[in-house]
C-alpha cells in the first residue's frame, strides 16, 4: 500500500504547550535532524534559558526569534511508515484569526490544544468555531499537561463533555479527545503508562488512522479548466485538451458532460496523465481532458455533469474573513478569485458580524475590521460557477484582492 | 459494482505531483512572461519533469533559465544541457563573469560567487522581462523557507519581505504585480528531500552523476569535505584525500560539501536519506553557514 498524506493545521498559544507538542512529533518520528537540534540547543544556551525550547526549531525569521513571536504560518513534515504528514502551524499572537483561517483551508484534520488545568479557553473555543468554518472534516481536541493534574480522569472527563457540548453547535463530523503530556510523551506517540482509565488512540495513532480519502467528494463532478493545451506541433496537429485539477465527482471516458457557463454538452473522449491515457479522473489529480466535440472551451469554464452542474450566478452569498487593516465597507470594489476564474466584485450587503467567540451575530455593524468574519453579499461582473462550500472546499471557495495594491484581503466561503 | 472511497486513494507523491502540476497551469495561465530556474541539480531537474507533465503533449511554453556560476560541476553541466535538449526548451543563460564584465555586480574578490548569483539572477530577470520565475525551493529545506509562499511576490528591487507576505489559502494564488515586479514561484514547495529521491526513483529521471557514491580527491575546511579544484586553491594545512563520496545538493563545487558514502544507486540513496540525522543544507552547504540567518538575508535580497 502507498503511502498517503494527511495535512493537519495546529491551533494553540505557546502556553498550551503547542510548541512542545510539535518538537515531539517531530522528534520521536526522527524527523529533527541533529544539525538543527543542536543550533537550538546552542541559541537556547546563549539566551540562558534553562531548558532546550523547542519553540526555536519553529520560529524561522530573525524577527521572529528577536521578538519571541510567531508572525506567520509555517509548514513542517513529517512522516511515518504509512504516512507523511504536512503540518500548517498557526501563531497564537499575532494577526491570529487570518493565519488560523489560512493554515486551515487546506487541512484534513485540525489540532486544537487546551491546559488540563485551565480546561476550556475563550481561545480554544474560537479555535474549533474557525475550523469548523472552515470546514475541516475532523478535529482532535489534546488536553495537554495531564501530568500536572495527577492524569486525573476526572478533569478529561470535565472537558471532554464541555467541549463536545460546545461542538454540537458547530459543523464538526469528527471529534476525538487526548489526554496527553507533551512534556513526558505521555499518548503522544507512545501509550501512558499512567493513563489505564484511557482506552482511546494515541495522538500518532490516531492522525496517521484516520480516514480522509472519504472527505472528497466522488458524485459532484467538477473540473475547473485551468489550460488549453494545443500543441501545435506536427505529431499533435489536431490535439485539444483541457488541463485542471479535479475538484469533485469521477471523470470517465464515454461520460457526458456539460461545460459551463456555455451549457454546451459532449461526451469525454480521454482522458490523460502525461503520456498515459487513464480508465478515470478522480479528485485530486490534476489531468487533460479531451471531447468528443469541438466546443468552445477557455480557462475559466467548469466541465461538470448534464444533470448535476454548479449554478452559474453573479449574486453570492458568503462568510468573509476580511484580512487586512482597512475595514470592508458596502459599495466596495475588489478584484475576486475563484477556482480558475477572475472577476471583480461589488460588495453589496454586510448582513452581520459573526463573534467567534459566542456565536452571537451582529446585525448593528455594517463593516468588518481586521481579523473579523461576516456575512456578505456580492455582486460579480461575470458568472462565477459556485457551490456551496459545505458541499465542495475547492468551487465553494474565493479570495478577494485589493485592486490597488494586489493584496490578497479576504477569504470567502460561500453559503448554502 | 459500485466504486467504493478506498478505490480512489492517491499516493502521496500522486497528491505532491498534483498539486505542482496545478501551479504550474495556473502560472502559465496567468502570467505573460514566466522562465524556470534550472540549475540542474535534482530539484530543479524534478521541477522540470512536472513542467513536462503538466502541459504534454505540448511542450514547455516557457524557457529555462540558468546563472552560469562559472563554478558548477561539468556532470550537473552536461546533465543540464541533455534535459533541455531532450524537451526542446529555450535555455537562457546569465553569467556571473559576463555580469562583472558589464559592471552589473563588482566582484571585490571577498564576495562569494553565491552572494554574485543574487544581482546576476535579478539582472537577467529585469532585462528579459520575467514576470514569475520558478524556483526549486522547498520548505522543508530551511526554515525561512518554512514560511515563504508558494507564490512569493517581490518588489521592483527583487526583494522579499516576510512580514509582508499575502496569505495564501486553498489552491487559490494571488498572481497580481505592479510594473516592474515579479513573483517568485515553489512548486515543489510541499515536496522533501525524500520526495524528490522516491520520485527521482519512480520517474527513473536521469540526475546528475556526483549524487551517486564515486572516488573522489576532496580535502576538509570548516568541517566539509570540499573537492579538489583549480578554482578552490588550498588552504595552509589542509591535505588532499581520496575518499568514497556523493553529493546531497549541488550548488557551487567550492563551497557544496559532499559526503562520505557508498549509496550507488537511488534505493541505496533513499535509505540513506531516511536515516540521515543531518539536513541536506547543514551538511553541505557552506552558503548557509554564515550565520542562523544566512538564507533568509539572502532571500530578502532575492536570491532563490
Amino acid at each position: 500500500m502507498a503511502m498517503d498524506l494527511l495535512r493537519f493545521a495546529t491551533a494553540g498559544s505557546v502556553d498550551d504547550g503547542k510548541s512542545t507538542l510539535i518538537g515531539r512529533l517531530l522528534f520521536d518520528s526522527k524527523s529533527i535532524f541533529t544539525d538543527q537540534l543542536e543550533s537550538v540547543e546552542k541559541t537556547s544556551q546563549d539566551k540562558g534559558h534553562g531548558y532546550v525550547d523547542l519553540s526555536l526549531l519553529t520560529d524561522g525569521l530573525r524577527s521572529e526569534r528577536e521578538q519571541g513571536i510567531t508572525i506567520d504560518v509555517a509548514y513542517r513534515y513529517f512522516a511515518t511508515p504509512n504516512r507523511k504528514f504536512i503540518i500548517a502551524d498557526t501563531p497564537g499572537h499575532v494577526q491570529y484569526t487570518r493565519n488560523m483561517v489560512t493554515g486551515a483551508s487546506t487541512a484534513d484534520l485540525g489540532l486544537v490544544l487546551v491546559d488540563a488545568r485551565h480546561g476550556l479557553t475563550e481561545q480554544s473555543r474560537r479555535h474549533a468555531v474557525l475550523l469548523s468554518l472552515l470546514r475541516v472534516p475532523h478535529l482532535v481536541l489534546c488536553i495537554n499537561k495531564m501530568d500536572l493534574v495527577d492524569y486525573s480522569q476526572e478533569v478529561y472527563n470535565k472537558i471532554s463533555a464541555e467541549f463536545t457540548a460546545f461542538a454540537t453547535k458547530l459543523n464538526i463530523p469528527d471529534l476525538e479527545v487526548i489526554p496527553i503530556s507533551a512534556l513526558q510523551g505521555d499518548n503522544v506517540v507512545t501509550r501512558s503508562t499512567s493513563m489505564d482509565w484511557y482506552s482511546g488512540p494515541t495522538l500518532i495513532h490516531h492522525l496517521e488512522h484516520v480516514h480522509v480519502a472519504s472527505d472528497r467528494d466522488l458524485v459532484d463532478v467538477r473540473l475547473p479548466v485551468q489550460y488549453v493545451i494545443r500543441p501545435k506541433s506536427d505529431d499533435h496537429h489536431d490535439y485539444r485538451g483541457y488541463a485542471g485539477q479535479v475538484a469533485g465527482g469521477v471523470l470517465k471516458p464515454g461520460d457526458e458532460v456539460m461545460v459551463l457557463p456555455s451549457g454546451m454538452t459532449s461526451k469525454i473522449a480521454g482522458i490523460d496523465l502525461f503520456d498515459k491515457e487513464i480508465p478515470e479522473a478522480f479528485p485530486p489529480m490534476s489531468v487533460t481532458v479531451r471531447l468528443e466535440d469541438d466546443v468552445d472551451v477557455s480557462r475559466g469554464d467548469m466541465i461538470s455533469r448534464v444533470k448535476n452542474a454548479p449554478e452559474p450566478s453573479q449574486d453570492i452569498d458568503a462568510m468573509i474573513c476580511w484580512m487586512t487593516n482597512a475595514p470592508l465597507r458596502p459599495r466596495q470594489k475588489l478584484a475576486i478569485k475563484h477556482t480558475s476564474n477572475s472577476a471583480r466584485a461589488l460588495i453589496k450587503d454586510i448582513q452581520y458580524r459573526l463573534d467567534v467567540n459566542s456565536l452571537h451575530r451582529d446585525l448593528e455593524t455594517k463593516e468588518l475590521g481586521l481579523n473579523e468574519i461576516g456575512r456578505v453579499q456580492l455582486r460579480t461582473t461575470k458568472p462565477l460557477l459556485c457551490d456551496p462550500y459545505s458541499k465542495n472546499r475547492t468551487t465553494g471557495s474565493f479570495i478577494l484582492i485589493d485592486e490597488a495594491t494586489g493584496v490578497t484581503v479576504g477569504a470567502g466561503m460561500i453559503n448554502d | 459494482m459500485t466504486a467504493t472511497h478506498a478505490d480512489y486513494r492517491l499516493s502521496q507523491l500522486d497528491q505532491l505531483e498534483a498539486e505542482s502540476i496545478h501551479i504550474f497551469r495556473e502560472a502559465a495561465a496567468e502570467f505573460e512572461k514566466p522562465v524556470l530556474m534550472f540549475s540542474g541539480g535534482k530539484d530543479s531537474i524534478v521541477m522540470l519533469r512536472l513542467a513536462e507533465k503538466a502541459f504534454f503533449p505540448a511542450k514547455i511554453p516557457f524557457p529555462v533559465l540558468q546563472i552560469d556560476n562559472g563554478l558548477d560541476f561539468p556532470e550537473v553541466a552536461e546533465t543540464r544541457d541533455r534535459w533541455v535538449q531532450r524537451l526542446g526548451v529555450r535555455l537562457v543563460i546569465a553569467s556571473i563573469d559576463d555580469a562583472i564584465a558589464r559592471g552589473i555586480v563588482v566582484d571585490d574578490g571577498k564576495t562569494s560567487r553565491n552572494r554574485l548569483q543574487t544581482p546576476t539572477l535579478l539582472n537577467a530577470i529585469e532585462e528579459n522581462g520575467f514576470t514569475a520565475a520558478f524556483g526549486g525551493g522547498r520548505r522543508d529545506e530551511e526554515k525561512a523557507r518554512a514560511k515563504e509562499r508558494v507564490y512569493s511576490h517581490r518588489d521592483e528591487f527583487g526583494q522579499w519581505d516576510p512580514k509582508m507576505q499575502r496569505p495564501e489559502l486553498w489552491s487559490l494564488y494571488n498572481g497580481r504585480l505592479h510594473e516592474g515586479e515579479h513573483m517568485r514561484i515553489f512548486p515543489i514547495s510541499n515536496w522533501t528531500e525524500l520526495d524528490i529521491w522516491d520520485y527521482i526513483g519512480r520517474e527513473g529521471i536521469e540526475i546528475p552523476q556526483v549524487y551517486f557514491a564515486h572516488q573522489r580527491r576532496v580535502f576538509e575546511r570548516d568541517g566539509m569535505l570540499l573537492t579538489e579544484t583549480p578554482l578552490n586553491p588550498l588552504r595552509e594545512g589542509e591535505v588532499v584525500t581520496e575518499r568514497t563520496v556523493r553529493y546531497r545538493t549541488c550548488g557551487d563545487m567550492t563551497l557544496t560539501g559532499c559526503v562520505e558514502s557508498t549509496a550507488s544507486t537511488i534505493p541505496e540513496i533513499i535509505e540513506e536519506v531516511a536515516a540521515a540525522r543531518v539536513t541536506e543544507r547543514g551538511a553541505t552547504r557552506g552558503d548557509d553557514r554564515f550565520s542562523e540567518a544566512a538564507m533568509e538575508d539572502r532571500k530578502k535580497e532575492g536570491y532563490f
